[in-house]
């Protein structure tokens, strides 16, 4: 009693700017730090999401375990921001997308490194663990 | 049950940075509907409040409204499904009166914006998005709508001309809206010229001038029972259809890029309640907060095939003169989008219309009229169809 209960808020390192601290899904913070970018499965039914989630809104199952996002996906649509919301202006400019795994998609940025003239809509790309400033992560489509 | 009506539709002008408090801009819009309706605060039974949340400082707004308008002790709640906020309060309106529990329902829109910076602003409008999942990559409204734009230029040929056409059309229509917030004409030419801040990108493809701006503003809508209709109302606007419909919030939750779900199946389901087809629309307004968005709209409506929208516009066939007029108010690109009060301001528009009291922009004798509102990036969709005696 009148212990301060500890917080789990592992959530908060990813992206750039993380407007979620808390969620039962934090070791997906651990998989990247680990070089994985993780999905989850529902053990009850099989059904596998991407985003991860705790609970599976096909069977109600709460039992998941976690699969790694390998191989390549097609890239289905993208733009380039030219402005940012506030917090990721250092950033700019940088490109969102949307990778199709067939199974699931994925949503994503692209990576910095990747010239413009080489983004099309359906080639393949990788997913990929990418580090931040300030010891954020999140996860970034390369070229193959 | 018998049939339910709108009969009083008012709007503020919708401008950059209203001068004036929450309460006093919202008595705008209500002021021209009761006016409109020719009724008093005392005929409401009830109020719904529709707004997106995060821009005021004052929490739980309906009950600060129903005071200033006169409309206690009458019961008053809050709405809240984004961009398409008042169109869902109308949704609600009609269940309240065809369940017989009211007889008589203001639906009250608004969004003063510029309480906030534009760029605070742009980052709630993101946080409108899967905060856990997709708002660290650091995304926002135009950036989805891009994505849709890209995939819709890609599949199907559509070009950057064809979406600069959508904002010409409107520029055409919002210079002759004095309650619009843009007002100035706008050429295809713009959009090629480096120099012209039309044609600077702000998400690819998309450009300044494919997006509408924010705005401050206030829309009502007065909802009645037909027999409450027919005792006020001598034009009264039957609500004949209500689609409705949600989709994913993650874009990985997607199938479709080149159109919105959800705008989609709120129409399927709004048609087959009226009976109609997408032919028998006479006058249309949708909710182009982008170009591109009035483009999908198009053919998620069904005025157009998919991967055709592009041929409409070409041929000025959305024009006053057209086969489906549509915005022809100016849509959001020229009036501003306060988000709250845009859905009430595009049903203000039909009603008008239905009425033929639209003025300048009147369309030749329109019978049955949709109106397409959109939350988010396609999170929700609404579509309502409207007809006349």
């Amino acid at each position: 009693m009148g212990k301060k209960k500890e917080i789990d808020d592992r959530f908060k390192k990813f992206g750039t700017v993380s407007f979620t601290s808390t969620t039962k899904v934090n070791d997906f913070i651990d998989h990247l730090e680990s070089d994985q970018v993780m999905g989850s499965r529902c053990k009850s039914c099989n059904q596998k999401y991407f985003p991860p989630r705790a609970d599976c809104h096909a069977c109600f199952s709460s039992d998941m375990e976690w699969f790694e996002i390998t191989g390549t996906g097609k890239l289905i649509t993208y733009s380039k921001l030219a402005f940012a919301p506030v917090g990721f202006q250092d950033d700019v400019p940088y490109s969102i997308a949307v990778l199709d795994y067939g199974e699931f998609k994925v949503f994503g940025r692209i990576a910095a490194e990747m010239a413009d003239e080489e983004v099309k809509i359906g080639i393949p790309m990788k997913t990929i663990v990418n580090r931040l400033p300030n010891n954020q992560m999140n996860f970034v489509f390369q070229k193959v | 049950m018998g049939k339910v009506a709108i009969i009083g539709v008012g709007q503020s002008r919708f401008v950059r940075s209203y001068p004036g408090a929450i309460r006093e801009l919202v008595f705008e819009g209500f002021k021209e509907a009761v006016t409109d309706a020719g009724i008093t605060s005392k005929d409401i039974g009830a109020s719904v409040v529709c707004s997106a949340p995060e821009y005021d400082k004052q929490r739980s707004p309906a009950g600060v409204f129903a005071e200033y308008l006169g409309l206690n002790p009458q019961p008053t709640f809050y709405v809240e499904s984004l961009c398409s906020s008042s169109s869902m309060g109308l949704r609600l309106a009609y269940s309240l009166v065809k369940s017989g529990l009211h007889d008589v329902i203001a639906v009250l829109g608004f969004q003063k914006m510029s309480e906030i910076s534009s760029s605070e602003s742009q980052e709630r409008m993101g946080r409108g998005a899967d905060i856990q999942w997709e708002s660290p990559f650091g995304t926002m409204m135009p950036a989805y709508y891009a994505m849709h734009a890209q995939a819709h230029m890609d599949r199907y040929g559509t070009t950057l001309d064809d979406l600069a056409l959508i904002r010409v059309k409107a520029a055409t229509y919002g210079q002759i809206n004095d309650r619009a917030v843009y007002r100035k004409p706008v050429t295809a030419d713009m959009f090629t010229d480096p120099d012209h801040i039309m044609s600077k990108p702000v998400s690819s493809p998309l450009r300044v001038g494919d997006c509408c701006a924010n705005a401050d503003g206030s829309s009502c809508i007065i909802v009645a029972s037909e027999e409450k209709a027919r005792a006020f109302c001598k034009k009264p606007v039957w609500i004949l259809g209500l689609g409705a419909a949600s989709a994913s919030v993650n874009l990985a939750g997607r199938d479709l890029f080149t159109g919105l779900a959800a705008a989609k199946q709120a129409a399927d389901q709004a048609y087959q309640m009226a009976g109609v087809t997408p032919a028998d629309i006479d006058v249309a307004e949708v909710h182009d907060c982008f170009t591109i968005a009035e483009m999908m709209a198009y053919e998620n409506l069904g005025f157009a095939e998919p991967g055709q929208g592009p041929e409409l516009i070409r041929n000025k066939e959305t024009y006053k003169e057209g086969r489906i007029p549509v915005n022809v108010d100016g849509g959001l690109l020229s009036k501003g989008h306060p988000i709250g009060a845009t859905g009430g301001s595009q049903i203000r528009t039909i009603v008008l219309q239905l009425r033929d009291e639209a003025g300048d922009i009147q369309v030749k004798d329109p019978r049955i009229a949709l109106v397409h509102n959109i939350g988010g990036v396609g999170l929700y969709g609404n579509v309502t169809i409207l007809g006349r005696e």
